[in-house]
């Protein structure tokens, strides 16, 4: 079947022309229609007297799917709050996709969200990779990209990006902590650090380095591992003939387990600073061992849902009943069901302030309009201040020791500001 | 092959290039996430013919397209950030990388036969990932942190939106390949291809040569696919080594295998099918849970994985053999 050349560059040299010719009368014709949606309202895509449409995007599938149950606790929360009247009336519809952490997906998913769907805004949309590939796309759209689920410090850059805010205590911010309580507290110190490679373990990293400032020399050594090896015992090994005496532990969970086993079981013992991510009594102290862990170092923004001191606190009560109600037979040590209660609050809380003024230009107004908010879950002494120039809602910690079987905080609130 | 009656492909070229222009009379039915997603078809298209010419003409078997979709995608990438080569220039810069990987690729493929060149392919995607985060290299892949880039502008002040001259490039530069891979197989060279796939000791015995026959198809394939892979870098206008997981290399063998090997409209019928199915397999599964309200919590891709068992099952040639067979039996 082959095709007559003279055919096909004549036929469609014609479609071009003829084409062209047709859209250029319609456009005349079309182009009234369009812009008469956008009159001064109330009201954007999305909102409605009855309803707001919020979209979302986490990996329920893939590599990442462990954060699955993030979404899932974001959408009972949302039911939740129907169920108790919406918000000033309106009824939340939340629209959640799974991306399976693939940025390709992610946009493809997101133009979904906004285009199609018309969402007022986006919200905790999951992962540092799958964020960045929409990044410019919702500040190009101007479609509010809240409190997303990702540590990176990108996320508070209000003069290039007025539409994308971030929401937990950066990483960076984090590692400069570290490096702070460090220098101020370990004599001689000499650092080991081993870290995830990819841009988390980066951010870390390189907070840690500006932490330590002049002091840079002191990292002795640094190892890095990926996400498919198997274990990082040789990691450690090599970590300890540094002749390390402070180790900074830039893992997930089953990494950073690994990691206090294995310096345990080769009778090393410096002084340990594991990285936030990791610091779930369930998913990381346990399976170490606790008598392995003792002394180990952290910072903290929500309270542990395992840690028996916040049994009676009221946060945590409220949290439980709502577990119960409306996720029953999750399961309770899981932090990322503390994270999603309180993201989400804060998301409520942002909406209920836009009143009936349910425009994108003032859900931004709002969201950078916190000050001094009590969110529930965040440490005694945390609160939620956001401002035009301040796009980074949570950014203090606690550092906390690892004491028996439980962390124990000790210290002041540490405010820090980024960079 | 099936043949495919000439009238019939000339409608739907004339669909392709019209339908888009009604955007500004149907605004809410041609949208521009819709010419978005009809790209991403295309680009699927694209990249499925790339490992059908291989699979499906040559008979060598490759798990690692996915790879190779990631080196254009990265050269594209590349080229564009740190030289600020003009997008349409990626494509053929992209084509002569990713001929080039193939074709050294395709020397000790040789050696390998079958299950072991499948496998052999199989660890190039599972290491392209890795490599674009390798230090080394990180200062020109942007490592894990990716490369964030800008959407093709519409060229000459032509009065269309971003979306649709997307569309348009994307059409041209398929319709661009298909016409040439469609010529190739026609050729001397394109019979020599399928020679080898059908008996390759036969091929062999009348004068071919196998060895070069086989490694350029394998560069060819690359560069088609590689093709593909750049045309998505700027569609998508972000690359990261989280883009191009295993699962890439897998939804092109699914395209090819549903559409239909050895068979160039099927490739475009299995682009078509993986972003449809996978779109519309997360809808079908929140449809079960929310509308019909059954407590079933299917994920999307257990409802992926039914409706391929029910296609394979129904039709084991592919769409494309499956509609051939059914107009066949019609006619009787």
């Amino acid at each position: 079947m082959a095709i007559n050349r003279r055919t096909l560059v004549g036929g469609a040299a014609a479609a071009v022309v003829v084409g062209g010719g047709a859209y250029y009368l319609l456009r005349k014709d079309g182009a009234t229609t369009v812009s008469s949606t956008s009159t001064a309202k109330k009201y954007d895509d999305g909102a409605t007297d009855k309803e707001i449409k919020i979209g979302h995007t986490n990996p329920y599938s893939g590599p990442a799917s462990a954060y699955g149950v993030i979404g899932k606790c974001i959408e009972a929360y949302w039911k939740s709050v129907n169920e108790a009247g919406g918000i000033n009336g309106r009824m939340v519809k939340f629209v959640t996709l799974d991306d399976g952490y693939s940025p390709p997906k992610t946009v493809e998913l997101v133009r979904q969200l906004v285009e199609q769907e018309k969402v007022l805004l986006t919200f905790n949309t999951l992962g540092t990779p799958t964020n960045t590939a929409i990044h410019k796309y919702m500040n190009q759209k101007k479609v509010p990209m809240l409190f997303v689920a990702t540590g990176a410090s990108k996320w508070g850059n209000p003069k290039e990006f007025p539409w994308t805010m971030g929401y937990q205590p950066d990483y960076h911010t984090e590692g400069v902590i570290y490096a702070k309580h460090m220098l101020a507290n370990v004599k001689d110190a000499k650092v080991g650090i081993l870290m995830q490679n990819d841009d988390y373990g980066k951010d870390y990293y390189e907070g840690f380095k500006e932490g330590l400032g002049k002091e840079a020399g002191r990292i002795a050594k640094h190892v890095s591992y990926e996400v498919t090896d198997p274990t990082v015992d040789s990691q450690i090994i090599q970590l300890k003939d540094s002749g390390a005496n402070v180790f900074f532990n830039i893992a997930t969970p089953k990494f950073a387990a690994q990691a206090i086993r294995k310096a345990a079981d080769i009778g090393w013992k410096p002084a340990h600073y594991l990285n936030n991510v990791s610091a779930s009594v369930g998913a990381t102290m346990k399976p170490a061992g606790f008598e392995n862990s003792q002394g180990i170092l952290t910072a903290q923004y929500l309270m542990d849902p395992t840690d028996k001191q916040w049994e009676k606190h009221a946060d945590m009560t409220l949290w439980r009943t709502f577990m119960n109600k409306y996720m029953p037979g999750a399961n309770l040590s899981d932090a990322g069901y503390v994270f999603a209660y309180s993201v989400s609050f804060l998301m409520h809380e942002t909406l209920k302030k836009c009143g009936d003024n349910l425009t994108r230009e003032n859900v931004m107004r709002q969201a950078a309009n916190h000050q001094k908010l009590k969110v529930p879950l965040l440490l005694p002494g945390i609160t939620v201040s956001t401002s035009p120039t301040d796009f980074y809602p949570v950014q203090a910690v606690q550092l906390a020791r690892f004491k028996g079987e439980t962390w124990e905080l000790f210290g002041d609130i540490m405010h820090a500001e980024s960079s | 092959m099936p043949a495919f009656p000439k009238q019939w492909l000339w409608g739907l070229i004339a669909l392709a290039v019209f339908v888009p222009l009604l955007q500004p009379v149907l605004p809410d039915v041609v949208s521009n996430y819709r010419l978005f997603l009809v790209s991403t078809m295309i680009i699927a298209a694209i990249a499925v013919l790339g490992l059908n010419l291989l699979t499906g003409f040559n008979g060598q078997i490759s798990l690692g397209h996915g790879a190779f979709y990631a080196v254009g995608a990265y050269t594209a990438a590349v080229l564009m950030d740190k030289l600020n080569v003009p997008y349409w220039l990626t494509l053929p810069c992209a084509a002569a990388v990713c001929f080039m990987v193939g074709y050294l690729f395709g020397l000790p493929a040789l050696k390998l036969e079958g299950h072991y060149l499948a496998l052999a392919t199989f660890s190039l995607a599972l290491a392209v990932p890795q490599i674009l985060k390798y230090k080394w290299l990180e200062k020109v892949t942007g490592g894990v942190q990716g490369i964030v880039l800008n959407k093709p502008e519409v060229p000459f002040g032509i009065p269309l939106t971003e979306d649709q001259w997307l569309y348009y490039y994307c059409l041209i530069t398929m319709l661009a390949l298909f016409w040439a891979a469609n010529n190739l197989l026609n050729s001397r060279s394109g019979r020599a291809m399928m020679a080898i796939r059908d008996y390759h000791i036969a091929a062999d015995t009348m004068g071919i040569d196998t060895a070069l026959y086989k490694t350029v198809t394998f560069g060819i394939s690359a560069a088609y696919t590689g093709i593909a892979g750049a045309l998505s870098a700027s569609a998508i206008a972000f690359v990261a080594p989280d883009s191009f997981n295993l699962f890439l290399s897998i939804k092109f063998l699914i395209g090819l295998v549903v559409g239909g090997v050895g068979s160039l409209a099927g490739s475009v019928v299995g682009g078509i099918f993986y972003v449809l199915v996978d779109n519309s397999a997360q809808a079908l599964s929140l449809f079960v849970k929310n509308d019909l309200g059954l407590q079933f919590d299917l994920s999307a891709y257990t409802i992926f994985g039914i409706l391929l068992i029910l296609l394979m099952y129904l039709m084991p040639m592919g769409i494309v053999g499956g509609v051939y067979l059914a107009v066949r039996r019609l006619r009787q």
